[in-house]
């Protein structure tokens, strides 16, 4: 393989703890390497340009069932922006829901090199694994989900850990998953008979166990089995009025909980899109931004990170395995709406949504996400998301650290507001003159999601031994700029490596990379109970056979596979 | 000594049965016996053993008779076809598996075709009514272990999709199902007296054509609004009687067919539809779903949709993705002479298109890819017959509900035959160097 030297350029790099020094990386066979380990390499000059590495996604939904109803069933999302084939470049559509091929360009495009889909119904494995495998050049896992599945409800009910860390392992290597995903614990199953679960004591019709109780249980069978990633959550309640204090009462779960993970974490809770769980007041009329409450929690618990949600204000399409929360807002717009309930595990929706600068609880929203991050101690524990395509497209993640570096910029978005002082009052935001370093942007997009996946020994730094994942942005961060030359050069990267290998040059995309699934094999002791109880109902109560469930290899033609010992 | 190969995906139809168990010799190149399949499928399995199969690709001669030719020679030809053409339609797409229809996405992308699948005859009109006000659906698992209330409207599975009702609809003891068949209530609505109107609870015998105001009648009677006596051929007291039968309910379920996706009303009677659901998760949980036929037509339009975006009649003859139905569907540029090839795979246009759209293929340059001989390959100028996909060679399928399952190989396909994703690689690669990309 080349190797390459990117010469003098400024770098933020938290793992290395470089803030814009001037500096030289290395890059041989795929890693990052000592300048000294060079013999021949190519030069690209990077004076006067940022330097960091390849960005990392906690959490977006780019890949599988309900991301493609949302492409298949919003013929209008494609209207106008569709790429024509170029060179190497096949073509691409769609905005708030891109194909994947667009998907793949579009977020090399930003800089970012490894991607985690954020929900995968373990019934529909194969189709997000099909789409990961047609999306380019990223690297990128997924998370099937948890939280309303029969075996965790009926093992959880009696609290039988070691049994839901069983079943955990084999539905990770049956679904070749990459960590313990949890959405609106309790109700998407209510939502089976049409009802939720709306606080963690609202017990789950039927299986009679609380939200409170899957939530516990899954984070101490997550470390039971000593994961990579913690266990990743959606709260109960999502979107509403006053839902604050049901967030609060789910980060309190992981109360008095340690990680116990080899792979350097230190939260044992996720909690993914928290915009979307910081509100306070009791109804639209008076939502009121509870940022402040929320972080003071976050500032002062180790053992939880979480990612923003943050609005956009773009025209999008709202999908999650919350099916009662997509109802429900299909009923508030009135716009189409899709559901799928997954037998014996999960549930979804897909409903698109305007957020609109001329309505106050949009802008509300955008000002609450934007706090989180801004009142944030540790960069390290709060990570940039829009949960793509939930709260806005992942191509505004330079839009969003335009807001969050630069208070001009936020201030000419409130001038933008129809209702800019009633937004202003129901939220903290015009009071904070916080602009953030890019070296804090590099916690919260590399070093930091990379961290808490358990991938800090691959991703998201510079130290040498790690992936040679490199985005060098045509920006002289020690040159004053307006606001949107933040969004314009880091939106449109000069140059990116992917292990190695140039996938951008000169703006221009190169190559299609030597994209890798990763997924966690888990080993834990036999447990013939699991697997008795995972075959009777794959007798009784599923519609495909128990050997036609299991992901086979060559869904995943170029598989990374993370080993976990849990037996003992 | 035989050995039998179990957990078998049929490759039939939508219903996508996983459990069948299949008998080849030793050997591994014949096929005996197949188990647990309906009669159609288990004759999917045994015609692949015919021993007149067309085992290699042939050419129309002038006189109208074939000549055999080369995979090589028929590659060549295809590749030229598809490369020479302005507006090539790729059609089918159906019965192959998904990691085809992904070689053929992206040489349909080289070559600027019009990529369409048989949803275009089918259920095209309901991925429209999706398009407008989406659906809520459910796995069929979902179904049978809740559903107490099953309508079928337009469709016929008795015949369609033999095992559907016996394993997911009407009959399975699912887990808040324990009673089966005796703890659901299920209405028929079809203007035919069917074999699936014959063991239903409530047969409405609608009006030919009058589906959507009977869909409509439902809403009214859900609100407990005023009726005519009479709405489509059926009188009020036995509508608000089924209205009421549906809202008190735990689960319904709405499956609908060809009667009511390509009968007078098309796209709006699934509108109406959708929203007599959408109405009834006001009172209790409904969900609705379309009754796909070819076993693997929903993968197509998955394929389509995470490559292109849109799940059939995609038309990339501009260098990008275009959707427009009316205009890009394959009927519509067949008989506006807007093509200028044909390609078909995983389908029979020849016995399924108006006689009409036929006779365009048959003056067009043209080629099908399928096992067997069949009307299409009739009208075309060559004929690939190819390994049988979930028979002879695995590969991806999803199933109506848009479960993708892992069909299987059970036997080797006849020596020296191609399958669909070799034969388009192949020619794939051929255009590549035709075209210098």
């Amino acid at each position: 393989m080349a190797e390459y030297l990117i010469k003098n350029g400024f770098v933020f790099d938290p793992v290395l703890g470089i803030k814009g020094d001037a500096a030289d990386i290395a890059i041989k066979d795929g890693k990052i390497v000592e300048t000294t380990a060079l013999s021949s390499p190519k030069v690209i000059d990077a004076t006067g340009k940022t330097v960091m590495a390849g960005g990392v996604d906690v959490h977006s939904h780019v890949a599988g069932p309900k991301v493609n109803v949302g492409r298949n069933f919003r013929p209008e999302d494609k209207l106008f922006g569709y790429k024509a084939r170029s060179g190497i470049e096949r073509m691409q559509g769609g905005f708030s829901v891109p194909t994947t091929i667009r998907t793949g360009y579009n977020y090399a495009r930003m800089g970012y090199t490894t991607v985690m889909e954020a929900a995968m119904p373990p019934l529909y494995a194969r189709h997000t694994h099909e789409e990961m495998r047609d999306t380019p050049i990223l690297d990128q896992g997924a998370y099937p989900v948890f939280g309303n599945n029969w075996f965790v409800l009926e093992y959880l009910k009696n609290h039988e850990i070691e049994n839901t860390a069983a079943y955990i392992a084999w539905l990770l290597k049956a679904t070749k998953g990459y960590a313990v995903k949890v959405v609106n614990p309790g109700g998407t199953e209510a939502w089976a008979w049409g009802l939720n679960c709306e606080n963690v004591h609202d017990p789950v019709p039927y299986f009679d166990i609380t939200p409170a109780q899957i939530i516990k249980g899954l984070i101490e069978a997550n470390e039971y089995l000593g994961l990579p990633h913690s266990m990743h959550m959606h709260a109960n309640n999502l979107g509403n009025p006053g839902n604050y204090t049901t967030t609060l009462d789910s980060f309190k779960l992981s109360e008095g909980i340690k990680p116990n993970s080899k792979f350097g974490r230190d939260q044992v809770m996720h909690h993914t899109h928290v915009q979307f769980h910081s509100y306070g007041g009791d109804s639209w009329a008076n939502v009121e931004s509870k940022a402040k409450e929320i972080m003071a929690y976050v500032n002062s618990h180790d053992n939880l990170t979480i990612d923003m949600g943050q609005v956009t204000l773009d025209e999008t399409t709202t999908m999650t395995a919350d099916g009662p929360f997509e109802h429900h807002l299909t009923e508030l717009n009135h716009l189409k709406w899709a559901n799928v309930d997954v037998e014996l595990e999960t549930g979804s929706g897909v409903v698109p949504y305007v957020y609109s600068p001329g309505i106050k609880v949009c802008a509300i929203q955008w000002a609450i996400g934007l706090e989180l991050a801004l009142l944030a101690n540790d960069p390290m524990r709060v990570f940039m998301t829009t949960d793509h395509p939930n709260a806005g497209p992942f191509i505004r993640y330079p839009r969003i650290m335009k807001w969050l570096m630069s208070q001009e910029a936020r201030d000419q978005q409130f001038d933008a507001f129809k209702h800019k002082d009633k937004v202003i009052d129901a939220t903290n935001l015009a009071g904070i003159d916080r602009e953030l370093s890019l070296y804090e942007i590099a916690q919260m997009t590399r070093a930091g999601p990379a961290k808490a996946l358990g991938l800090a020994h691959m991703y998201g730094g510079l130290a040498p031994g790690l992936e040679a994942d490199v985005a060098i942005y045509d920006f002289n961060p020690n040159e004053p700029c307006a606001p949107d030359a933040i969004e314009t050069a880091f939106g449109n990267a000069e140059h990116l490596f992917k292990a190695g290998v140039q996938v951008i040059r000169d703006h221009e995309i190169a190559s299609n990379g030597n994209k890798r699934t990763l997924w966690v094999n888990a080993k834990v002791n036999e447990n013939p109970q699991v697997m008795r109880d995972v075959k009777e109902k794959f007798l009784r109560y599923y519609t495909v056979t128990f050997n036609n469930y299991e992901v086979t290899g060559h869904y995943l033609p170029n598989p990374y596979v993370i080993e976990v010992d849990a037996t003992q | 000594m035989t050995k039998t190969v179990t957990d078998v995906i049929c490759p039939f139809c939508g219903t996508l049965c996983d459990d069948l168990e299949v008998v080849v010799s030793d050997d591994g190149k014949k096929l005996l016996e197949v188990y647990n399949a309906c009669a159609i499928g288990a004759e999917k399995f045994l015609h692949s053993q015919a021993k007149d199969r067309i085992t290699r690709p042939r050419m129309r001669q002038d006189d109208g008779s074939w000549k055999e030719i080369t995979y090589d020679e028929a590659i060549e030809y295809t590749a030229k076809m598809l490369a020479d053409a302005k507006k090539p339609l790729m059609y089918g797409w159906s019965s192959t598996n998904c990691e085809a229809q992904a070689t053929g996405s992206e040489l349909g992308e080289i070559v600027g075709a019009v990529m369409d699948n048989t949803a275009t005859v089918c259920h095209g009109t309901s991925l429209i009514a999706v398009q407008d006000i989406g659906i809520p659906s459910c796995t069929l698992g979902e179904v049978k272990n809740r559903a107490d209330r099953i309508v079928f409207w337009g469709c016929n599975p008795a015949h369609a999709h033999p095992r559907h009702m016996s394993r997911y609809s009407i009959f399975p003891r699912g887990f808040f199902t324990g009673k089966g068949h005796t703890g659901r209530k299920v209405i028929v609505v079809d203007p035919r007296p069917t074999d699936t109107a014959s063991v239903a609870d409530v047969h409405l015998q609608v009006e030919q054509g009058r589906d959507y105001e009977l869909l409509n009648a439902f809403r009214v009677a859900f609100k407990g609004e005023k009726l005519p006596d009479v709405v489509a051929g059926i009188p009020k007291e036995k509508i608000y009687e089924a209205a009421e039968t549906l809202k008190s309910g735990r689960f319904v379920i709405i499956f609908f067919g060809m009667g009511v996706t390509q009968s007078l009303g098309k796209n709006h009677n699934i509108d109406e539809a959708i929203a007599v659901t959408r109405d009834l998760n006001e009172y209790t949980k409904a969900a609705i779903m379309p009754m796909r036929g070819h076993y693997n037509v929903t993968g197509s339009g998955q394929v389509w949709g995470w490559l292109f975006g849109f799940p059939y009649a995609v038309d990339l003859s501009r260098g990008f993705a275009r959707y427009n139905p009316g205009e890009t569907t394959s009927n519509d540029l067949l008989r506006r002479d807007e093509v200028d090839a044909v390609f078909v795979l995983g389908s029979d246009p020849g016995a399924h298109f108006p006689f009409s759209s036929v006779k365009k293929i048959y003056d067009l340059p043209s080629v099908a890819i399928d096992p067997h001989e069949t009307p299409t390959t009739e009208v075309c100028k060559v004929h690939v017959p190819v390994a049988f996909v979930g028979v002879e060679i695995g590969g991806c399928a999803y199933r109506m509900d848009n479960v993708p399952i892992e069909t299987r190989k059970v036997v080797e396909p006849p020596e020296g035959m191609m399958t669909d994703e070799e034969f388009l690689g192949r020619v794939l690669a051929r255009v590549k160097e035709i075209k210098g990309v």
